[in-house]
Formats: structure tokens, C-alpha cells, sequence
């Protein structure tokens, strides 16, 4: 029959529906016993800084193509407008946990922990609101921008992601004629306000809370009727004519003033908001009731990530992990020597980051290195790796830099970076026409006494020492001449040559990774048809393209082994009879963010093992510049397994996935109690002590007299 | 260690190779990047470039620049091809290009650029030389033209221009608005007819076994066969065959997505499968390598071999030797007093090396004059010397560039016709003063030798020649009557007098 049989769309699961079950499983980190107060309290916070942005991403554009009256059907076979109910439902269902979660779970156990989170200001104590009263006239008062709206006041713009209050007023002199006012709650103030501390508990305010008490000094001739905080959410997926942008530049910059203004899709408000007060909105937002959120507590709880750094409270959190040094660069050393005895891999964040900024600040010193090209995504505030790239080009190197600008939300970021890089020398390219470059890759190209050498890495995870802490990665750092002369044409394609010849090593989406993962992916059904073992491995954030998993399913029926880990969307179904009885899924969410994809193919014995910067999503395969590669020295591919293997065995913090849909954390009768990514902290910390040892053990060897 | 960049303005792309050479591992190829630019559509249909190609052009060149500064290169070479040589404000362009970028274009013959493709096939070294133990033809396609080199005795003894280039071809299929399944019918009718006077002309009945096939399409594919052993490009012509077949059941974006190449490579990797199945059938080749080298490689090659960095065994000049005594049997001409001529102008060349102080490669265009002095023969008996000048200049030699064909051919012109003064001569070419005053040197020593076999009965074969004082001394020991070219001598003489002031005296040793 073919793979037809497989597109089946009963056979796929909606991929937004998908991801609410992955951020329902990180509140259900914030939700679990065993875990310390803050981290939880962290987990609850991600959970609503990942809602903010489906709504904006998702939500916004399924609500386009509702708009448009695009009706076509996806892998599961749903309209746009059927995934947008379905997706409404479990969203209020969610959010509604989100609050229960905080309000009777978290709140009360923060009190017994010594901080109390005042609720409203109503509650406050006489000193305390007198407190808080000269806190808002002294700091809140002079950045505050209070509006009318009346006949010669049009409603103003409220800006997306901001959190405002509402008011209805009255004219003290007036005939009671009601009267919208609005004010936004800066964003440039903490969100927590301390109170003066009495005996050993410590309490809290937010800052609407202050406000909202001290409304009436913003509209001194009238009277305040009611406050009530709310928010809103705007449609803020980019969409860029590129062909027609002759400066990419600044498009982008345009379209960054644009997200304001994009359309309303989500409107939270305070639980028990006056009805008349929501009218206004409801109309001036030209909003519907199905995406109005009444929300019992603080609107954005993103401000629980501000909490969750507020000192005093470590013994509530995780004992934080120190990024362990990499055994095989010794402090000081060569990198250039050390790679060139071997391939390297590196694993953040359970190995330090470091060797990578230095691998570019030792190029951009050293007199022997002609040229550094790398691909920058997402780059950290203040990042040494522009600094280092900066400086080589001041020292005379050749320094290409591809910015891309469309990484989303951090547009901002990015233009300054370039725009720095620019103007130390670089040659910088503003990404690719109608393609974002997700790939990383950095190659530096060094004249050694025996010729040209080329030092490659390539990585899984952004160039970003800060996310290099939080997000589970690999690295590889290799002089191998097969990826050498690839990362060459790679750059060389980047910068708008034509493709190379052929490829030796590295794989490039979207090119031909697509149909070299088809490839690698039928090579296995056919060893299982053979009668051979068969056996995938693939570990990645998210699976959601049709073809992959189709294949998926061929290979399955064929009898091949497909043990998948996949942090977040899975658009397939594993364990359906006589399509993927032999495929299970499991989703690890932990304390890092896991973001490493690693692919295993058992080959007929000639294991394969390879890393790259894609998901198996359309998005990565079709539509960006992404990197799979190899890796291929017999240590780092057992490496590369054990980290697999570790993963699959891990009995915390997995969820498996079953046919219908739910995922349930690991049945842990009999089986130890392993959580994988501490696993790895110890591993990391164990391979420094064993290097350290190795070093103790070096003893001088005296020289005896000879005859 | 030396690091050098090729860069090739082709017709329908400019290419840059970087290479190092190094005593190690002699040549190794560190980065090829590619513009595709279409120069070619300009120039064939207008002889000019028009603005926007002449800035894209500047731009890239300006960029391959930096390349090479990256890579800190010693030194580079940039040859145009036909889309450059047939441009009429040539100059003006290339002068403007060198200005703004700093990247001096050197123009290339097609002779010379067939010979940069041959010299980089024949780095391949032993592969090369076990190929060309057995009859063997070079098919070099290009975008304008197929250059087919035939060898022989593992020399290469005829070259010849066919214009059927792939992207000539298809030009005229799209005028033609040919559907996909006319194609190949279309591709053999219009090559056929030029491929078969080939083969009338120059095969006849020989047995051809291999094929090395030089383009930038077949190439791909031959070299994906067997990569990585020691067969690698070797392709079958069962193979061959089985691929041929493949490419006419699917479609363009088909094989385009198979091979992994745009779909406009696909397309002309068609038109240059199907001419190479044509070229098959018709020499009835067993074998065909791909050896993979572009123009660029030739480049790299010839710099090489000028710094003495690699040294190849083949030699070249037996090449050129060949093909023109293959021209001379073409023509007719008598081998016999072609061997007296060369085996006497030669004598004479050697023996006053200290007077005319030419080279290597001046006795190599004298050679080449001896054996061709005649070729004009074929035509007229009146006007030998014009028709044999147009015969060697429109008869390309794979190894002799056309400035340097130029020169042979008014060796053996002047042979028979006045000499012409430089001041005269260089009103209608552009050649310069040196090779001139070569001609001149070369000249005369053909004009004695031919004087001496006036009778064509090679009576003065194995004369002695030596110098002594202002004396060029011609002593024959033969008991024949040499009455006749005695007397005819003092006119050729004379010229050659002219030229090194230097007498030439005949003197006869009987033997009884």
C-alpha cells in the first residue's frame, strides 16, 4: 500500500494540542511534591512566559488563517477554526490550573516558608499602606502616564504584554456620567515590592496592587467607581515581504514598531471585573468572549521568575550546578593543539561552555588564523563571543559573521549586535532571503607549517554562554578534513556562492537533510526487512513532520526498534497496531531545558551516530539552514550513546507518551531511581576528579648514576 | 609551501579555486567557490557585456579578492574564456574590471584552454597513462563547443572544435520549444550530422576504446561511481548505458532531487548525457573516465609546473610533433623530404645556438615548420605559401597557443613568398617585435635547408654543418650532382645573410 497508508490522519496528533500536554507536564513540575519550593515556583512562571508566546505565535496565526478563510486540514485533520476551539477549551482549562496551582498549592506554602505574598492591597496592614503610599509618590508617581479616553481622547493604544488598569470614573462635579481611564503598570519598576519587615516573615506586594490604591491621585477631580487590572496579547507573528525589503535591517526594526499594534487575540482580566468596564474593553479591543480570560490573581505570573531570584531562600532550591571543566582541554592549553590529537564533544550544561568562547578569542589572537566564520541565532546580553569576534577583526583576520535577525523576539538584540560587528570589521550578512539560519557553526581557518587547517565546531544549541547554562546541549570540536572542507562550502553557500559539488560529511537542510534523514530512516526498514536488527534512536525537541513520521510508521511495521525522547510537540502516536507497535515516546522535562538532538542508527552493526540544530519539523527541514553531522571517533559515538542510553533509562523525570495521547510519568515499580540529567551533573563532576587524579599520580622519575 | 588562486570567468560561471602546494602532498584543492553569472547569452547574441553583468562581475571579483587575501595566496591567475574573447570592447571591459578590482584577466584561446584542460587531465598521472595505452579520445564539453582530441601511440594526434556545446544546444531546443520526449531525437540530429563528418573526416576505422570525458555535469555523476577506490569516475559502458536509460524514463526535478544537483543542472546534464551516448555509439568506446577536472585545475597546474613544483611525465611536445605530421599526411605532404628538412633545419639550429640565442621551444617551432613547410601543397601548387599559412591557422594544435601557431605559420609562409618587413607586417598584426625578429631568425634557417633539398632527393641528408669565422659551412659528402641547389643557393643565401650576417657556403667532399 505504500506510505500513503500511513498519512492517515488518524494516525497524528494536532501539533498545538501537542504542545499543551508538553507545558501541562511543566506545570506538573511545579505541581510536584518532591521538588523544592522555588523551583516550582520557577516552573509556574515558564509555564506562563510559554503560554504568552503560543498566544502570539499559534494562537495568532491559526486565528489568520481562520480570518482568511484558509480551510485546509493538517496532519490531523483539523481546520484551522476546529483546532482553534479545541485549543480554547484545554487553554481555560489550563490557566485555571495555573491559578489553583498558585493560589492554593503555592501561596500558602511560601507562607509557611517566611514570605508572605499580600493578595490584595486591601489586606494590608495601616503601616504597610502607609508604606506603600510614599513608595508610590516618591518612585511610582513620576513614571506614570494616566489616560482619558472621552470624545476628543481616542482609546489608546495598549501595548501588547503590558499589564494595565482600568477604571471607571466619575467627575466629582459631574452628573455621575461614567468615564474610562487606563494607566500601564511600568515596566521598568519591580513587579515585587518588599514591605517592611516584621519579625521573621517576610511580605510582598505587587506593584498594580500600590497602584490600584493610589488611583485616585491620577485622576484628582473625579472618583474612582471601579480598578481592575488586565492585560492583553497581539498577534505578533512576523511576517516580512523580503523579496520587496531591500534592507532586512530595517524591515525588521519597522516591524518591530508594528507588533503594537497587531490584533487583540487575548484579553486577561481580573476575576469579577466590572461588567461595564469589560464592555468597554470587549468593544474597544474588538474582542470575542472566548478569548477573555478571567484570571483569579496576579495577571502575568512571569513575575515568579523575578521571585525565584529573590535572595534568602537557597535551601528552597536546587543545589545550583557548577559547569564542570572539559577533560580534554587542560586549564591554559592549545585548544588548536588539543583538537588536533582528537575529535572533542562537549556536553553543557554539564560541561562549561568556555572552551567554545575561547576556541574564538584564541582565534582572534592568534597570528597563525587567517579567518573566522560563524553563524550567530540567538546571542546573550553582553556576549564574550562578539567581543572575541570583534577583536579579530580589529587584529586583521577575515571575520564573517551570518546575524540572524529573524530569530524571534530577540530581533531587538540581534540589530545591535550586528550593527557592532560591523563596525569593528566584520563582514556581517543579515541572514538569508526567505530562509532563517538555525544552524551553528563556527570554522576558523589556520596556516599551519603543513598547510591549511580547518577547526570546526558545531553545535546543537545556540552560540549563547548564558542559555549554555539552562539548555542540555552537544558540541563538537574536530580538524577532520571531510567536515573542514564542508564547513567551507557551508559558508561558502551562506554567503550566496553556489552549492558545493558534493558534501562529505555534513548534511544541510533544507537542501538535503530531509531526504538524507528519509534515507537514513529506510535503511533501517530495509535491514529489518532483511531479517537484520534494527534499531533508531533519535533524540530532539519536537516531531511534527508528516514524511519523518510516516516513515516512522513504515519502519515500525517493518520491525525496526524506534525508541524516541522528545521534550516537547509529538505529532505521532506510538504503540498502534500495525503501525507503531514498535515505536515508544518518552519526554524528559527537567530542571535544564533539554535541547540536544542526537540521532542513532543501528546500520546492520555499523552504528551511525550523528547530532544536529533540527527538529524533525517541517519548519527546520524545509525552511531554515540547519546542520546535521556526523560523529564518527569511536569514543565520543560511545559517548553519544551513553547519553541515550542514560535518557531512556531515566525514571524521575520522563514521561511516556501512550496511544491515547496522555503522558505518564515512569512506572517506577522495580526499576531504580534515576534522573538523568543529575546522572550527568555527577559524570561531569566525576570525569574532573579522574583527570585531577591522573595528574596527582605524575611523580618525577630521578635519574641514578651510572657507571 | 605555496598557496595560489585559479579563477575561472567562464560563460555561465566564475569560479575561484584556491590551492596549496606543498612538497608533501604536492596539490591540494582548499576552496572552490562558485558564481553562477551568465556572461555567455550577452556576448554570443550583442559581442558586448551589458552594464549590470559588467558591475555583478566587479562585485564578485572585488569579493574573490578578499578570498584571497584571507588565504594569503602568493600568487593567482584569471583566465576568461569565450564569453570574454568574443566580446568586441574587450579591453575596455577587462582594463575597467582590472582597475576597480585589482584582478588582471588574461584571455585564453580556445586551443589554450582545451591545452589547460588536457595538462590537468594528464596531472592525473598514472591513471592517465594507463588510459592512453589504448586509443583513446578526449570529449571536453563545453557551454559553446565539444573538443574532441584523438590519440594515438599514446600521443595526441588530432584536435578538433565541434560547435555543439550543451548550452548552445540548448538554446536552440528552447527556440525550438522542443517537448521532453523530442529531445534526445532533436540533441542527435543536430549534433549528429557535425559528430559524423568528425568521424568520416578523422576516425575513419579506428577502434577507440576509452573516452575521457571533461564537463561539468557527466562528471558529477561519473564521480559519485566507485568514490573512494581506486576506480573512482571509471564508468562501464554497460553502466553508462543503464544510467542513460534511467535519465530518459524520469523527469528534470526527478533526477535534479537524485543526483542532488538544481534542476537546471539536470537539464543540462541531459543534453550532455545524450551527446556523450552519441559519441559512444559512434567510436564504439568499452570505457569512459570522468577524471573530474575543471579549467581551474589546469590553471593551478600550469603555475605549478612554471615555479618547477611538479614536474609531469608526459611530453607534451611529442604531442605537438605528432599532430603535425598528422596534419602533413592529411595534406599530403612527402614524409621523406619532411624528415630531410626537419633533420637538416635542426643541424643547423644547433650548430649556431650562440648566434640566433633562441630556445627550446624556437626549435620547436622550426620543427613544426619543417614538417608542415609544404601543407599548402594540397591546394595549390602556385600559391603555396598563402594557402599553407591558412591551413596551419585554421588547424588548431593542442599545446601551441595562436600566437605561437601564428609564428610557424609565417615561417613556412615566408618560405616560399617574399619576406615581409616587421615595420610592413605590423601594420596588419598585432604581433610583437620578438616573435617577429624569431620569425625572421627561423626563417632563414628553413630557407637554406629547403634550398639544399631543392631536389627533393635529400642529397644533402647528412650534411656537416660547422661555423668558422663569418662562415656558415654546409659540407655534404654524396657523389651526386649537386649543380642545382648550388646554384639556386646564393638567393636564399642572401636573406639569410641579411638576418645574422652570416655567410652560408656550400662544400662538396666527393666520394669515389
Amino acid at each position: 500500500m505504500g506510505v500513503n497508508k500511513y498519512h492517515d490522519a488518524k494516525y497524528y496528533t494536532n501539533r498545538e494540542l501537542s504542545w499543551i500536554s508538553f507545558n501541562q507536564r511543566i506545570l506538573g513540575e511545579a505541581r510536584d511534591k518532591n521538588i523544592p519550593l522555588f523551583e516550582r515556583i520557577k516552573f509556574l512562571s515558564i509555564t506562563a512566559s510559554n503560554l504568552d508566546e503560543f498566544f502570539m505565535i499559534r494562537v495568532a496565526s491559526l486565528k489568520d488563517m481562520v480570518n482568511a478563510g484558509y480551510q485546509k486540514r493538517d496532519i490531523a485533520g483539523m481546520t484551522p477554526q476546529e483546532q482553534l476551539e479545541a485549543l480554547g477549551e484545554k487553554l481555560h482549562e489550563q490557566v485555571h490550573l495555573q491559578y489553583t496551582t498558585y493560589n492554593r498549592i503555592l501561596l500558602p506554602l511560601l507562607e509557611q516558608s517566611g514570605l508572605t505574598v499580600v493578595k490584595s492591597h486591601e489586606e494590608l496592614e495601616e503601616q504597610e499602606a502607609a508604606y506603600v503610599d510614599r513608595y508610590f509618590e516618591s518612585n511610582i508617581y513620576p513614571v506614570l502616564t494616566p489616560m482619558a479616553v472621552d470624545s476628543s481622547r481616542p482609546f489608546p493604544l495598549i501595548r501588547n504584554k503590558s499589564l494595565n488598569i482600568g477604571a471607571l470614573v466619575t467627575k466629582k462635579s459631574g452628573k455621575g456620567e461614567l468615564e474610562f481611564v487606563t494607566v500601564q503598570v511600568p515596566s521598568v519598576l519591580s513587579r515585587i515590592v518588599p514591605l517592611p519587615v516584621k519579625g521573621g516573615q517576610k511580605k510582598v506586594i505587587l506593584l498594580e496592587e500600590i497602584i490600584e490604591r493610589n488611583m485616585h491621585k491620577l485622576f484628582l477631580n473625579y472618583d474612582i467607581v471601579c480598578a481592575h487590572h488586565f492585560r492583553i496579547m497581539r498577534n505578533a507573528d512576523l511576517t516580512i515581504e523580503e523579496e520587496e525589503a531591500a534592507d532586512l535591517l530595517k524591515e525588521i526594526e519597522k516591524q518591530l514598531k508594528k507588533r503594537q499594534w497587531g490584533e487583540v487575540i487575548r484579553l486577561e482580566v481580573e476575576k469579577d471585573t466590572d461588567k461595564r468596564l469589560l464592555k468597554i474593553l470587549r468593544k474597544e479591543l474588538s474582542i470575542e468572549d472566548k478569548a477573555i480570560y478571567p484570571i483569579d490573581g496576579p495577571l502575568d505570573l512571569t513575575f515568579l521568575m523575578k521571585m525565584y531570584g529573590m535572595e534568602g531562600y537557597e535551601h528552597l532550591k536546587n543545589a545550583p550546578h557548577v559547569p564542570q571543566p572539559v577533560p580534554a582541554f587542560p586549564a591554559g592549553c592549545d585548544l588548536f593543539e588539543e583538537i588536533r590529537k582528537g575529535d572533542v564533544l562537549l556536553h553543557h550544561p554539564y560541561q562549561t561552555f568556555a572552551p567554545v568562547v575561547n576556541f574564538i578569542r584564541q582565534a582572534a589572537e592568534d597570528p597563525d588564523v587567517l579567518a573566522i566564520k560563524q553563524t550567530l541565532y540567538r546571542v546573550s546580553g553582553n556576549s564574550p563571543i562578539i567581543a572575541a569576534l570583534a577583536q579579530a577583526a580589529e587584529n586583521g583576520k577575515q571575520v564573517s559573521v551570518l546575524v540572524e535577525l529573524k530569530a524571534r523576539f530577540d530581533e531587538e538584540n540581534n540589530i545591535v549586535w550586528a550593527r557592532m560587528l560591523e563596525k569593528a570589521g566584520c563582514h556581517v550578512i543579515y541572514g538569508l532571503v526567505g530562509l532563517k539560519t538555525h544552524s551553528k557553526i563556527t570554522l576558523v581557518v589556520r596556516k599551519e607549517e603543513d598547510g591549511i587547517r580547518r577547526y570546526v565546531h558545531l553545535g546543537t544549541g545556540n552560540y549563547n554562554d548564558a542559555t549554555a547554562k539552562l539548555y542540555t546541549d552537544i558540541g563538537l570540536m574536530t580538524c577532520r578534513e571531510t567536515i573542514g572542507e564542508d564547513a567551507t562550502a557551508v559558508f561558502n553557500m551562506l554567503s550566496g556562492y553556489s552549492e558545493p559539488l558534493h558534501w562529505h560529511a555534513l548534511s544541510l537542510a533544507p537542501l538535503w537533510l530531509k531526504d538524507r534523514f528519509l534515507y537514513l530512516i529506510g535503511r533501517e526498514r530495509d535491514y529489518a526487512l532483511a531479517g537484520h536488527e534494527a534499531h533508531i534512536i533519535a533524540k530532539m525537541n519536537s516531531l511534527c513532520d508528516q514524511d519523518v513520521i510516516a516513515a516512522l510508521y513504515e519502519a515500525s511495521t517493518a520491525g525496526v526498534k524506534i525508541e524516541l525522547i522528545i521534550r516537547g510537540i509529538c505529532c505521532l502516536k506510538p504503540g498502534i497496531a500495525g503501525v507503531s507497535e514498535n515505536i515508544t515516546v518518552r519526554s524528559i522535562v527537567g530542571n535544564f531545558l533539554e535541547h540536544s538532538r542526537i540521532f542513532y542508527f543501528e546500520n546492520g552493526g555499523d552504528r551511525e551516530i550523528y547530532c544536529s540544530s533540527a527538529d524533525w519539523m517541517p519548519r527546520n527541514l524545509e525552511r531554515r539552514v540547519e546542520i546535521l553531522f556526523p560523529v564518527e571517533a569511536d569514543e565520543l559515538k560511545q559517548e553519544l550513546m551513553h547519553i541515550l542510553e542514560v535518557q531512556l533509562k531515566d525514571t524521575l523525570k520522563a514521561h511516556v507518551l501512550q496511544p491515547d495521547g496522555i503522558y505518564e510519568k515512569v512506572d517506577r515499580r522495580g526499576k531504580e531511581a534515576i534522573c538523568a540529567q543529575e546522572v550527568f551533573c555527577q559524570e561531569a563532576r566525576e570525569a574532573v576528579d579522574k583527570k585531577k587524579e591522573e595528574a596527582g599520580r605524575r611523580v618525577f622519575i630521578p635519574e641514578m648514576h651510572h657507571e | 609551501m605555496k598557496t595560489f588562486a585559479a579563477i575561472d570567468v567562464g560563460s555561465y560561471e566564475l569560479r575561484m579555486k584556491i590551492f596549496e602546494f606543498s612538497g608533501k602532498n604536492r596539490m591540494r584543492q582548499i576552496d572552490h567557490v562558485r558564481h553562477r553569472i551568465d556572461l555567455g547569452t550577452d556576448t554570443y547574441r550583442t559581442g558586448k557585456l551589458r552594464y549590470e553583468k559588467v558591475e555583478e562581475l566587479c562585485k564578485v571579483l572585488k569579493e574573490y579578492a578578499d578570498i584571497m587575501k584571507t588565504y594569503r595566496v602568493d600568487a593567482y591567475k584569471a583566465y576568461g574564456t569565450s564569453a570574454i574573447r568574443e566580446m568586441e570592447n574587450m579591453s575596455i571591459v577587462l582594463g575597467q574590471i582590472e582597475q576597480r578590482t585589482g584582478i588582471r584577466i588574461d584571455v585564453l584561446s580556445n586551443s589554450e584552454q582545451r591545452f589547460l584542460d588536457y595538462k590537468s587531465i594528464a596531472s592525473k598521472g598514472e591513471r592517465f597513462d594507463q588510459i592512453i595505452e589504448k586509443s583513446t579520445v578526449i570529449v571536453d564539453i563545453g557551454g559553446g563547443s565539444i573538443q574532441m582530441s584523438l590519440f594515438d601511440n599514446d600521443s595526441l594526434v588530432t584536435t578538433q572544435n565541434i560547435r555543439v556545446g550543451v548550452l548552445r544546444l540548448q538554446e536552440k531546443l528552447n527556440r525550438m520549444n522542443a517537448a521532453p520526449y523530442q529531445m534526445e531525437n532533436l540533441i542527435n540530429e543536430i549534433a549528429g550530422a557535425q559528430l559524423s563528418v568528425f568521424k568520416k573526416l578523422y576516425l575513419k576505422d579506428r577502434e577507440i576504446e576509452n573516452i575521457i570525458v571533461v564537463d561539468d555535469y557527466l562528471c558529477w555523476w561519473a564521480a559519485s561511481q566507485g568514490r573512494g577506490t581506486a576506480k573512482e569516475g571509471c564508468v562501464d559502458i554497460a553502466q553508462y548505458k543503464e544510467f542513460m536509460e534511467h535519465l530518459r524514463q524520469v523527469s528534470r526535478t526527478e533526477s535534479a532531487v537524485e543526483l542532488g544537483i538544481t534542476e537546471e543542472a539536470a537539464s543540462l546534464l541531459f543534453i550532455s548525457a545524450v551527446l556523450m551516448n552519441h559519441i559512444v555509439d559512434m567510436v564504439g568506446a568499452k570505457l569512459i573516465w570522468a577524471p573530474g577536472v575543471t579549467l581551474c585545475d589546469g590553471i593551478a597546474y600550469e603555475y605549478a609546473e612554471q615555479q618547477k613544483i611538479v614536474i609531469c611525465e608526459h611530453d607534451f611536445e611529442k604531442d605537438i610533433l605528432a599532430c603535425a605530421r598528422t596534419i602533413s599526411k592529411r595534406y599530403m605532404g612527402s614524409k621523406k623530404r619532411a624528415e630531410t628538412l626537419e633533420k637538416l633545419t635542426l643541424a643547423i639550429f644547433d650548430s649556431m645556438k650562440k648566434i640566433h640565442g633562441l630556445g627550446k621551444r624556437e626549435r620547436l617551432y622550426l620543427q613544426i615548420a619543417a614538417i608542415l613547410h609544404d601543407c599548402g601543397k594540397y591546394i595549390s601548387l602556385v600559391n603555396l605559401g598563402e594557402c599553407s599559412y591558412n591551413i596551419i591557422m585554421s588547424t588548431e594544435m593542442i599545446g601551441l597557443s595562436h600566437a605561437e601557431r601564428e609564428m610557424v605559420a609565417y615561417i613556412v609562409k615566408f618560405n616560399h613568398d617574399d619576406f615581409i618587413y616587421f615595420e610592413q607586417l605590423s601594420r596588419r598584426s598585432v604581433m610583437e617585435q620578438m616573435s617577429y625578429l624569431t620569425i625572421a631568425k627561423l626563417t632563414a634557417i628553413l630557407k637554406i635547408a629547403n634550398a639544399l633539398d631543392r631536389s627533393h632527393k635529400q642529397k644533402f641528408k647528412d650534411a656537416k654543418i660547422t661555423l668558422k669565422d663569418r662562415e656558415l659551412i654546409l659540407q655534404v659528402d654524396t657523389a651526386e650532382d649537386i649543380s642545382l641547389e648550388k646554384g639556386l643557393f646564393a638567393d636564399r643565401a642572401e636573406f639569410f645573410e641579411e638576418v645574422y650576417n652570416l655567410r652560408p657556403v656550400i662544400r662538396q667532399r666527393r666520394r669515389f
